[in-house]
């Protein structure tokens, strides 16, 4: 039977396509169906393009500055349209990527939506595909606006990262409304682009869901560079004119307008958890939507397994994949080591870069735990000051009795570079000493994270 | 610096000692060879000598403490010398010290790691911690971390009864009652003791993996207890004191029967089966709160009067709790004997790797059909426990033959 496989896979994003691999690694006939372009929303409208056009912001920003350094490059003109085309080519070179590695593991791509059948069925088309073994949902998510106030995406005035990504010029101004990592980024690439940005947080901390010192850095620096930074702020109405756009914004206690020619929505995303047919086999979703499942992220059907955004939060790829790989495990009888779900990491590429693993300082006052914080600037660090990248800085919350490390939040250049150190850490459960222990070539950003684990001591070095 | 004490691996098995009790206290001269602490093995109580001259600094390990066979116990060095900066900053705890205080919150966050154990745990550093401040034995907890090993979940699941294990600190009475006296709840919880963790990791090993089989023979004294009388006669006459047993003519039958029948004095090795050319005859000796396996070396070479002599010497040392790990490791097939508890006849577990025991019962009266007459006469029942993978039915069969014959009539012995 031409449609029979051990394992189908329903969607082809990060988790997917991982999963999928994963699978024809074990030894499982697999097939992927994907209604768009291998990669999903990361590899082509979201985590690769976006790197791509950052880093556009990053040169730009680089070269303003760059006669300190002794580099006269003259007056720098940006081109948002060139910019934005480089980014189409980086994500449809991945895009390939993932086709050839679908090829190379000789999975089959459908190409179609599918649609989920009882007895581990999938319809595409006209074509229905029999699982033997199981049936992976990795169907995704999607930006959504908030039409409740009046922001439904037009794709014109009212506009998604889809669109911002196909841009080909920069509109004249823009308002970002989410300050979590899509809304922190699109901030600073049109900053960058030299459109001014008005930013938009409904809780009362840009990156809400990172530790506040690293907030309170990251609201420094774009203030420094012009951005405007609103936080605790509740749209309350939204005017959408032909080719602006008026916002009704209440924050501490006043009311504002703010008029931009485009409204970026970065809040939130949806899940795509609708026409999969889930209903049909009897597969429960949660009280927020998502896919339900159990430990092994099987659904309520059995056979039918989700992972990635439906699966849950946090809705990152790299958390997609790892359910891809922790499952194609699963289905071919092996025993994974579990998923840790405290032990993602968490990157935001904005300049300086956040990246975050464990829990925030907040949490830890939430949780009333006995800790201790450790910090170190890279205003301190000689690498730092030789790249002139000394925003930002290295904090490590540690148990206060047995040196775990609880959490740990880098702000600067690479921070999403530093990050992994702490995550092999708090994997293994090594303890602030552990990563001290580690000697940190010298001179190096990382130096912060040794002194910072240091601090928590009480016997940081250079500082 | 002064010299560093470990715990040594006073026995071939052990991975842990609980120290009884210091000999030497604090501030007291030793030197190299002399007796610095007793320590209680998984088969024994042996001692912990000094391997440096000087005083004794300072006693790490409380009395009642189980250590790790490689941790410090104790410095030896000139007076007033520094123990080294592990001591001094952080001395290295005993599996236990859930009754001494915590460290204060500012001095962990300065404890630089302690040396690891020499004996090595998969553990997280995090893990190894917390055992360390809860006075948790790692040793004891199942790892489910990736390749079992131990993480920080592990530890903190450990039940109250685990940790106490390790737990301290009474003096230890050698030997003593393993039973608490009633204190009037239903049951009595009680931490196991070196020698019967031993115990049990060692014949869980034997019924469930070993596929046991048993003979069983019923032997006529009477020849043998004539012989044991002349020969006591004799002894007494030549003014020596020491007399011999049943059980001595039994370990000397057993002996010389095995030298007749290797194919039964034999260890599994699992992918090879070793035939002995020595016969070591291990004997079951009751002790306390235990048993143990005294081994009378090549006991097919010995004569009645010094098996007799060495197996009440051993049995006596067993019961002290004196042995040395050689003086009961090695037997090549063991003999065990609950006669004087008036037992008949009973199956005991084999002693792995060995491949047999012989159980012997009560010497008793019985009326038996003697040349068609009824007679009472002296029995001895006699079970064989046989390894079926090293002994085959005919094989343990001929060798208890062998041995009832011997038995029967000494004077087969001689042949």
């Amino acid at each position: 039977m031409a449609n029979q496989f051990d394992v189908i896979v329903l969607g082809g994003g990060p988790a997917g396509y991982t999963c999928a691999i994963r699978a024809a690694q074990l030894g499982l006939a697999t097939a992927v169906i994907e209604r768009e372009k291998l990669g999903g929303v990361c590899v082509n409208i979201g985590c690769i393009p976006t790197k791509a056009l950052l880093h556009s912001a990053y040169i730009a920003r680089l070269l303003s500055g760059s006669a300190d350094f002794g580099v006269e490059a003259g007056s720098v003109k940006t081109d948002y349209g060139v910019a934005m085309k480089r980014s189409r080519k980086v994500a449809d070179q991945n895009s390939r990527g993932v086709e050839f590695l679908m090829k190379k593991h000789k999975i089959t791509v459908v190409k179609g939506s599918g649609v989920l059948q009882p007895g581990r069925k999938v319809k595409v088309g006209a074509d229905v595909l029999e699982a033997k073994k199981a049936v992976v949902i990795a169907t995704g998510s999607r930006v959504k606006g908030i039409p409740q106030i009046g922001l439904d995406i037009n794709k014109t005035t009212v506009i998604s990262s889809d669109e911002a990504l196909l841009l080909e010029k920069v509109p004249p101004s823009l308002a970002v409304i989410g300050a979590g990592a899509v809304g922190m980024e699109f901030a600073d690439i049109f900053n960058a682009f030299g459109v001014p940005v008005t930013l938009i947080e409904a809780l009362p901390r840009i990156l809400p869901l990172e530790d506040p010192d690293a907030s309170a850095e990251l609201a420094r620096s774009y203030r420094k560079r012009g951005i405007t930074v609103i936080a605790g702020a509740n749209v309350t109405k939204a005017t959408v004119a032909k080719d602006k756009v008026t916002l009704d914004v209440a924050a501490g206690g006043a009311q504002q307008q703010v008029e931009a020619a485009a409204v970026l929505m970065a809040a939130g995303r949806a899940v795509n958890t609708e026409s999969v047919g889930l209903k049909e086999c009897g597969i429960q979703l949660t009280e927020r939507g998502f896919i339900k499942v159990d430990r092994n992220l099987q659904t309520t059907a059995a056979g039918y397994y989700a992972i990635g955004d439906v699966a849950g939060p946090p809705m990152l790829a790299h958390k997609g994949s790892r359910e891809g790989v922790v499952v194609a495990e699963l289905i071919a009888g092996l025993k994974p080591h579990p998923l840790r779900y405290d032990n993602v990491p968490s990157v935001t590429y904005c300049h300086p870069e956040v990246a975050s693993i464990g829990l925030t300082e907040e949490q830890c006052k939430e949780q009333k735990l006995d800790y201790v914080a450790g910090k170190f600037p890279f205003s301190a660090n000689g690498r730092a000051r030789g790249t002139g990248e000394t925003e930002g800085f290295v904090k490590i919350l540690r148990d206060k009795k047995y040196g775990e490390i609880l959490g740990a939040h880098i702000v600067g250049s690479h921070a999403s570079e530093m990050i992994h150190e702490l995550a092999v850490a708090r994997e293994n459960e090594y303890t602030v000493e552990e990563v001290d222990l580690a000697i940190h070539a010298h001179p190096t950003m990382s130096e912060a994270v040794a002194e910072a684990a240091l601090d928590s001591l009480g016997r940081a070095l250079n500082i | 610096m002064a010299t560093k004490v470990v715990m040594e691996a006073l026995s071939p098995t052990m991975e842990e000692g609980r120290l009884v009790k210091w000999t030497k206290a604090v501030g007291e001269p030793v030197k190299s060879g002399e007796t610095l602490a007793e320590v209680e093995t998984d088969k024994a109580v042996m001692e912990l000598v000094a391997r440096a001259d000087g005083r004794l600094l300072q006693q790490v390990v409380p009395e009642g403490a189980t250590v790790p066979v490689g941790d410090v116990v104790a410095y030896i060095g000139a007076p007033g010398e520094s123990v080294g900066p592990t001591a001094s900053a952080a001395p290295v705890k005993p599996a236990a010290t859930a009754l001494s205080p915590q460290p204060s919150a500012a001095a962990v966050a300065t404890t630089p790691l302690a040396v690891a154990d020499a004996t090595r745990v998969k553990a997280s550093p995090l893990a190894k911690r917390i055992a360390r401040e809860a006075g948790v034995d790692l040793k004891l907890v199942h790892g489910t971390g990736p390749g079992g090993r131990v993480v920080k979940r592990d530890v903190e699941s450990v039940p109250a009864a685990v940790a106490a294990v390790a737990e301290p600190m009474r003096p230890l009475p050698t030997p003593r009652s393993p039973i608490p006296t009633p204190s009037g709840a239903p049951f009595e919880d009680v931490p196991l003791t070196q020698i019967r963790k031993t115990i049990a990791k060692r014949l869980a090993t034997s019924l469930g993996p070993v596929p046991h089989f048993f003979l069983t023979s019923d032997v006529d004294m009477e020849r043998a207890a004539e012989a044991r009388d002349a020969l006591n006669r004799q002894l007494g006459d030549q003014g020596q004191g020491q007399k011999v047993s049943f059980n001595d003519i039994i370990l000397k039958a057993v002996a010389l029967g095995l030298a007749r029948h290797r194919a039964c004095n034999a260890w599994w090795q699992d992918d090879h089966i070793r035939y002995w050319n020595e016969v070591h005859l291990g004997m079951a000796v009751a002790i306390e709160d235990g048993l143990i396996t005294p081994v009378l070396r090549h006991a097919d070479r010995r004569s009645l009067t010094e098996i007799g002599a060495e197996a009440r010497e051993l049995a006596q040392r067993a019961r002290e709790r004196r042995l040395k790990p050689e003086e009961y490791t090695g037997s090549t097939f063991s003999v065990s004997n609950l006669g004087m508890f008036d037992i008949d006849e009973f199956t005991a577990v084999i002693n792995p790797p060995e491949a047999g025991i012989v159980a012997v019962g009560a010497i008793v009266p019985k009326a038996v059909a003697v040349d068609g007459a009824v007679v009472v006469r002296r029995r001895v029942r006699l079970t064989m426990s046989c390894d079926h993978r090293v002994i085959d039915g005919a094989t343990g069969a001929a060798f208890l033959k062998t041995l009832k014959q011997m038995l029967e009539n000494p004077l087969a012995m001689l042949l």
